[in-house]
């Protein structure tokens, strides 16, 4: 018998989580355009590649657990990851990086803990970090933003340097290749010099690095988007900036040689990623309020932690999953009174 | 290496004997498992599980001596609640014991009771009321449906009746039992 | 009119679909051939019929009285004679049946002989409300509960606020608008007779704002009765599900109805409209409540409209009354599309909680299996009493009943909410009440098999000392049988020795 015939209520809302994941995909669309502007076609092949491999293995998941294909393929959350994923991943990153990641991200990460809804820790950080820790070397390979590059990827090149593992004109990585501005800030700092004085760099825009801010404020705006359509709540990225933005400050005010100002940190890396398409996952997220505060502020001051006194000079995917692990912890406290109660 | 394999053993001896102390000193008295089964047990006290009366059976259960799908009256439902709880695997009901069926209530036919009390001392709840040379009546309340009362009855005046469900003790089904493929009704 | 004081979290703004049944005037239904009257239309005990199969009853008269406190009285809704006492299918989402009372019309509708009170305040407070209970009322918002019971405020209680309920915020529902539009002098005299007996002078009268007509109706007799003191209307802002008792407390007077609690227990009485007037014609005029207003509407239905339709009546003649063609697929149910339940076909009567027929529903809930739960935390936003509905769908469909009590699974309405806005459309509402009355079960299981073993125990017990005294008489009879054989040993001693003295004296 359908089960909607057989309690109230009999009618519903619009809301549908394909919808839900589609509005997802729309406000990621200027900041990948921005990142191949910046950064070359090579984040499209990546994504591309990371999709296709994602449903396939999705299918391949849902036939091995006997679940129903069509439902699960067409809800977009392998489609999400795929595409998160891609655009956290490095610009030269070989093809059977992403394979490997995207893999681990569906088949382990989800689908091993039981699929859509069931998964506690966020699959495309999982993938994330699987990659840092396992292959450090191609995940620290960076391009430099093609301005300011000498051999910037066309199409063809970026095609080649990933099926392939070569650039085409037969230079070698070294070359091509650069620090992002948060390792340049963080491993230039441990050199002593002065974070205002590393911002002068031409790996340095207006407020962080070049090409990375405008990626970044892309990534705001769609975030702002998906806020206003009612996608995700506010709650969790104004926590999570708050969070970043209040510890960055206060270690800045403090002691300003250490540490990139806040601007430089917000802009900077995945913090916007992070902060609105991330740790905004409602799969691992807190769930009342009070908790997604608390989750977002924790996923702040984790990062910068990470960042600046850790030992990776991005800590945002670290963050959300630890943040991820006290999950339960604070669902359980932070319940809301009942009426009456 | 030798010392590796040292250090490895004395690591294994020490926590070996934390471990066995903590068994010791925060052992939990009592049977508690052969109380959580009882409490799974309908209390029918019927005895169709060759056991005399539900606590006995727990007991074997606990001491790993009974099967898990000895209990008719409890039905799949207790058979599986004892598999989740002692973790084993879900059996069928044991055809020698018994078949499941629907609860019923014992009913005395008043025109053919003799007044023997025969089925009074049968009772393991003491659900019947009478005594001897008068009408004999079952506390329909307290009746666990057993059936232990009908065999020892001279004139077999016993009839089980099957309880009727009304809308007061109506359940709704479980949503999750959901067949994925759609079936309409009309 | 006075202003709202409070608000609830979370709640629907709904399309109301009301226009499609408040065209017409309220209109009254033909009367039926055959009246199946169940003897329980309201929350508490069954009535136990007091006629037999056979006896002729009039318009009005009992048919049924009330057993236990909650109880109330049941009533003949038109003249005829009693055909039946046997169990028939009544509305109820099981679709079982239950006892009724089967009355077959001989089509004069003639009175029994009403006792009229124009003035209540004759009257004391005690004999109103048992004449209430008398007159059989029970809530008519679609509850069903005895009346006469909320208008007893108690030795411990004082009611400082009686709200009168005329909210009705489900979709599609519109009995109580058109009663406000067209009987408004009626609820008044009802209102008069509340406040009498609950010793109250505070009177809200709460109508939700998209019901302009109805607003208008009531303040223009609420302005003719210039007796009525202190009695304000207050118009709430059209959300779903103000008309919740709990919610509307809350709207109106900003307090909350502590848990386990009564809205008594903060001074304030709730009733609906139409109850209201039930009771105004019930004191005044001495008729008892034999019918009621039900809203037929619906996308199927081709003339809906509001009938003032006698209990008992079969469904089917109401519904062919306003020409509806009843599809096979689509929603049939008994109440709102929120909070009703699907019948199980036409042949089931009217009875005194029967608010709404809705035959096919406009954006009706999909028929597709549900999506797991993405945890989107949508449920929890939409709950007006600020439940967590994720972690109780968690823990009802893991069966953990216990934690679905530490989270609050008692205090949830049941207003669909939550089912409504959840995106991978999982029913949640039914899930809850699964879970509830599993939880229900169990406790009855559990009462009874506890029972059960006490009582096994007890007779164990009670045979260990039997068999414990039986031995001990035993072994007192044993020593009493001994000791009288010793004291017979000793006595045909003592006789032997007195009976020959001669080997004693010759040897002197």
């Amino acid at each position: 018998m359908p089960l909607s015939r057989l309690s109230s209520p009999f009618l519903s809302g619009t809301s549908r989580v394909t919808l839900h994941m589609l509005q997802l995909l729309l406000a990621l669309v200027p900041a990948v355009i921005a990142l191949v502007y910046f950064f070359g076609p090579s984040v499209l092949i990546t994504m591309t590649l990371a999709v296709v491999v994602a449903l396939l293995a999705e299918a391949l998941m849902l036939k091995l657990r006997g679940r129903p294909l069509k439902p699960f393929l067409t809800d977009g959350s392998a489609i999400v990851t795929a595409v998160l994923l891609a655009i956290a991943l490095p610009p030269l990153a070989p093809w059977w990086l992403t394979v490997v990641g995207i893999l681990f991200a569906i088949i382990f990460a989800k689908h091993l803990y039981g699929g859509l809804g069931y998964n506690p820790f966020n699959p495309a950080m999982v993938a994330y970090v699987l990659l840092l820790i396992s292959f450090p070397l191609e995940m620290t390979t960076w391009l430099p933003v093609a301005s300011l590059s000498e051999h910037p990827l066309d199409f063809a090149g970026a095609f080649h340097v990933i099926f392939n593992g070569q650039l085409v004109s037969g230079l070698s990585f070294d070359t091509v290749s650069g620090a992002t501005p948060l390792d340049a800030m963080k491993t230039q700092i441990g050199l002593l010099q002065h974070p205002s004085y590393i911002a002068q760099q031409p790996l340095f825009g207006l407020f962080a690095g070049k090409g990375w801010e405008w990626i970044n404020i892309w990534l705001a705006l769609g975030g702002a988007f998906l806020i206003a359509r009612r996608v995700i709540s506010w709650h969790i990225p104004v926590a999570m900036l708050l969070g970043l933005t209040t510890i960055s400050l206060i270690t800045w005010l403090i002691a300003p040689e250490t540490t990139g100002s806040p601007l430089f940190h917000l802009l900077s890396g995945g913090t916007m990623l992070g902060a609105f398409f991330i740790a905004t996952d409602p799969v691992t997220a807190a769930t009342t309020i009070k908790g997604r505060i608390v989750f977002g502020a924790g996923v702040g001051l984790l990062t910068y932690i990470i960042r600046v006194w850790g030992g990776y000079p991005d800590g945002v995917a670290f963050a959300v999953l630890l943040m991820n692990m006290l999950v339960p912890l604070i669902d359980y406290y932070t319940q809301p009174k009942v009426y009456g109660g | 290496m030798l010392t590796a394999i040292l250090a490895i053993t004395i690591m294994a001896l020490i926590f070996g004997l934390l471990l066995g102390y903590a068994s010791i000193r925060f052992k939990v008295e009592g049977d508690p498992i052969a109380d959580q089964i009882d409490k799974l047990l309908p209390q029918t006290q019927c005895g169709q599980c060759s056991f005399p009366g539900c606590r006995p059976y727990a007991e074997a259960m606990a001491a790993g001596e009974a099967d898990i799908n000895r209990c008719p009256p409890g039905g799949e439902t207790t058979i599986q609640a004892l598999a989740d709880l002692l973790e084993v695997e879900v059996k069928p009901l044991d055809d020698e014991c018994g078949v499941e069926k629907a609860k019923t209530l014992a009913v005395i036919v008043e025109d053919r009771c003799i007044g023997c009390t025969l089925c009074i001392q049968a009772c393991p709840v003491d659900a019947i009321l009478g005594a001897a040379k008068q009408m004999h009546t079952v506390i329909a309340d307290e009746c666990t449906g057993c059936e232990l009362c009908v065999p020892p009855c001279p004139v077999d005046c016993i009839d089980m009746v099957e309880t009727k469900l009304n809308p007061n003790t109506w359940r709704w089904p479980d949503p999750s039992h959901v067949d994925l493929t759609l079936e309409d009704q009309s | 009119m006075t202003t709202p004081l409070g608000s609830f979290p979370g709640g629907l703004v709904l399309d109301g679909q009301k226009k499609r049944s408040t065209y017409d005037a309220i209109r009254k239904t033909p009367l039926s051939k055959k009246l199946i009257l169940p003897l329980q239309q309201h929350i508490g005990e069954a009535s136990e019929p007091i006629v037999q199969v056979g006896d002729k009853v009039l318009k009005g008269q009992k048919i049924a009285r009330a057993d236990g406190h909650v109880s109330v009285y049941l009533h003949a809704p038109s003249s005829g004679t009693v055909t039946a006492i046997d169990e028939q299918p009544i509305p109820h989402p099981s679709g079982l049946s239950a006892p009724c009372i089967t009355i077959e019309t001989d089509g004069e509708d003639r009175w029994v002989d009403l006792e009229e009170t124009p003035d209540f305040t004759t009257l004391s407070e005690h004999e109103i409300r048992h004449r209430i209970r008398e007159a059989g009322i029970v809530g008519l918002g679609g509850a069903g509960f005895p009346s006469f019971i909320k208008l007893n405020p108690g030795v411990h209680h004082t009611v400082e606020t009686l709200i009168i309920n005329g909210v009705e915020c489900e979709p599609y529902i519109t009995c109580d608008d058109m009663i406000m539009r067209e009987r408004a002098e009626g609820i008044l005299d009802g209102i008069e007779i509340m406040r009498y007996a609950l010793r109250v002078n505070k009177c809200i009268i709460a109508i939700e704002d998209n019901k302009p007509e109805a607003i208008s109706a009531m303040e223009l007799a609420l302005a003719r009765r210039t007796e009525l003191h202190d009695t304000n209307i207050v118009a709430i802002p059209t959300r779903y599900p103000t008309g919740s008792e709990k919610q509307l407390i809350q709207v109106v007077t900003g307090k909350q109805v502590p848990s386990n609690g009564l809205p008594i227990d903060i001074g304030i009485v709730c009733h609906n409209v139409g109850t209201s007037y039930a009771i105004g014609r019930a004191i005044t005029h001495g008729e008892p409540l034999i019918s009621r207003i039900v809203t037929v509407t619906g996308i199927d239905v081709t003339h809906a409209g509001n009938f003032e339709t006698l209990f008992g009546t079969p469904m089917h003649e109401l519904l062919s009354f306003c020409e509806t063609r009843r599809e096979a697929n689509e929603p049939f149910i008994l109440g709102g599309p929120m909070m009703g339940y699907n019948l199980s076909g036409d042949h089931l009567p009217v009875t005194k909680t029967a608010n709404c027929i809705l035959v096919g529903v406009d954006n009706a809930a999909p028929k597709t299996d549900p999506l797991p739960c993405i945890r989107c935390g949508e449920c929890a936003t939409a709950c007006p009493v600020s439940l967590l509905p994720q972690q109780l769908y968690w823990y009802s469909r893991s069966k953990e009943l216990e934690k679905t009590r530490e989270y609050n699974l008692f205090d949830c309405i049941e207003c669909g909410c939550c089912s409504y806005v959840c995106p991978s459309k999982i029913p949640l509402v039914h899930y809850f009440r699964f879970a509830k009355t599993e939880t229900m079960n169990q406790e009855l299981e559990t009462q009874k098999a506890d029972n059960a073993r006490i009582r096994h125990e007890n007779r164990l017990e009670r045979h260990e000392a039997e068999k414990k005294e039986k031995e001990e008489r035993q072994r007192q009879r044993k020593l009493a049988l001994a000791a009288t054989k010793a004291a017979k040993e000793k006595e045909a001693a003592e006789k032997a020795k007195t009976a020959d003295p001669q080997p004693d004296s010759q040897e002197q």
